[in-house]
């Protein structure tokens, strides 16, 4: 490919290789090929319907669940392909975990919410030790630590994302995937979310979709930017905001696209 | 309330900045030294040191541009990023006055003797001085602090024009005398130069602290006067 394509040195968590995804005969992503580093933050930018959800969603097998969907290509996660056979989508999901655009907190406590993946999967530890190092690593433990038998449908937006994030966190995944975590929060929970990121990366490879650019450019290490299906330019964030090497990004991220 | 990842990065910018000023501050102070000294070894330290400010720049710019794109900066982060840029700007021009009078002491040690005018060296004082003082109200945020420096550069001015006054009449005088003179002549417009760009500093630190800017403030005054009158 071009040298519009950067793929960033150091040990790769998640590789595409000629990835497409097809909804019936129409080729949504198109010949993706890119490599995401260990323990860095990616963002995935472009208008709508360019394919950068999509994307995302093949690192963890979410499009799988979409009647009428083929993948092509490689998705690869720690050299393996997540679409060979004999891979469990199961344990895919568990060890890349997925943030959603609105909060999905079940209708149960706060507690119970923290703990329901590591239930599901037979985890045997201390519940209450699991509980507070994943709401403290999702920045919600201070929040919440004298209500935790309370609905988490009881707490704001901005604190069910986070408690989403924490839940997420407990099965302890090694990739955190987010689409668009923070587009239905107001600038205080999104900053908080923002600065979770950035937390997170210490210890997890994360992967963000945003349609905010501004976002893309506070939080990620490397940004790639998709456009109808395929990916254009993709290098360093700050290099990709102050210099862009392809045109259509450069139009893209000055608002002079059409 | 700001965000972690952007204050360390502020942080950085305004660490990076302090560290051009020490440099800067020290190349002025070591080029005054040179020169009432006529000591060329102390002449050559001024333009051996000149690369790390250019350098200082350079990376002040690169963080500043950085910071401008990424992290779309309000109020006075906003403030102190653009005026990160100026400064660095300013104290790089006062590392190349330092150099311009660190190479005339060099020539100056080499040819006829010409005595240090007792004006030149106190506009050497007041001038670092001015310099010193700017660079510290920017690291304290200080206003009031930065509007004294603003008022001696009138100080500065007039001995410059007693200086040219003075060399002049030197230089009528003695025709040998020109080379010598116009030496130090350029020494004087050099440390007018340093006092303007303290002067400068100042004025964006006022812009820093208070948001608002006094450039060009005494010219305004003086036409609001004459239209109120």
């Amino acid at each position: 490919m071009s040298d519009a394509i950067r793929n960033p040195a150091g040990p790769v968590e998640l590789e595409a290789r000629q990835l497409s995804v097809l909804y019936g005969e129409t080729r949504a992503l198109k010949y993706v090929s890119l490599s995401i580093p260990d323990r860095k933050v990616v963002a995935f930018i472009g208008p709508s319907g360019c394919g950068k959800s999509t994307l995302l969603r093949c690192f963890n097998r979410m499009n799988d669940l979409i009647p009428g969907v083929t993948i092509e290509g490689e998705a690869l996660f720690q050299g393996r392909n997540l679409y060979g056979a004999g891979v469990d989508a199961v344990d895919v999901r568990r060890r890349i975990g997925m943030v959603f655009q609105k909060p999905n907190p079940f209708p149960k406590s706060i507690y119970d919410n923290v703990l329901f993946g590591p239930k599901i999967n037979g985890y045997t530890g201390d519940f209450n030790e699991l509980v507070e190092r994943s709401l403290r690593q999702a920045a919600l433990w201070d929040e919440v630590k004298d209500r935790l038998d309370s609905s988490a449908l009881a707490l704001s937006g901005g604190q069910q994302q986070r408690l989403c994030i924490a839940r997420a966190l407990a099965v302890e995944p090694e990739v955190l995937l987010m689409d668009e975590p923070a587009s239905a929060l107001d600038p205080i929970a999104t900053q908080k979310i923002e600065d979770l990121i950035y937390e997170l990366k210490q210890d997890y490879t994360v992967v963000i979709v945003t349609h905010n650019m501004q976002q893309a450019a506070r939080v990620s290490d490397h940004t790639a930017f998709l456009y109808m299906g395929e990916v254009i330019e993709y290098g360093p964030t700050n290099e990709l905001f102050t210099n862009p090497r392809e045109e259509r990004t450069e139009a893209y991220i000055t608002g002079r696209f059409g | 309330m700001s965000h972690r990842h952007f204050q360390d990065d502020l942080d950085k910018l305004n660490t990076s900045l302090i560290r051009m000023a020490g440099l800067a501050e020290t190349a002025v102070k070591t080029a005054v030294e040179a020169l009432t000294s006529r000591n060329r070894d102390t002449a050559y330290e001024v333009i051996d040191q000149d690369g790390d400010i250019d350098a200082a720049e350079m990376e002040i710019d690169d963080l500043a541009v950085n910071l401008l794109a990424l992290q779309q900066p309000m109020a006075r982060d906003l403030r102190l990023i653009t005026i990160a840029m100026k400064i660095a700007n300013d104290l790089e021009r006062v590392g190349d006055h330092a150099v311009n009078i660190a190479e005339t002491v060099i020539y100056m040690v080499q040819g006829a003797h010409f005595p240090v005018l007792p004006e030149i060296e106190e506009m050497a004082r007041i001038s670092t001085d001015m310099l010193s003082v700017a660079l510290d109200s920017f690291i304290r945020g200080d206003a009031v602090m930065a509007r004294t420096v603003i008022k001696r550069d009138d100080r500065v001015d007039e001995l410059h024009a007693n200086n040219f006054r003075i060399l002049l009449t030197h230089m009528m005088e003695d025709p040998r005398r020109i080379g010598a003179g116009m030496d130090l002549l350029l020494v004087s417009g050099n440390l007018e130069r340093i006092a303007d760009l303290a002067t400068n500093i100042s004025e964006d630190v006022v812009y820093l602290v208070e948001g608002r800017s006094i450039k060009h403030r005494a010219s305004d005054r003086e036409r609001e006067g004459a239209d109120a009158s």
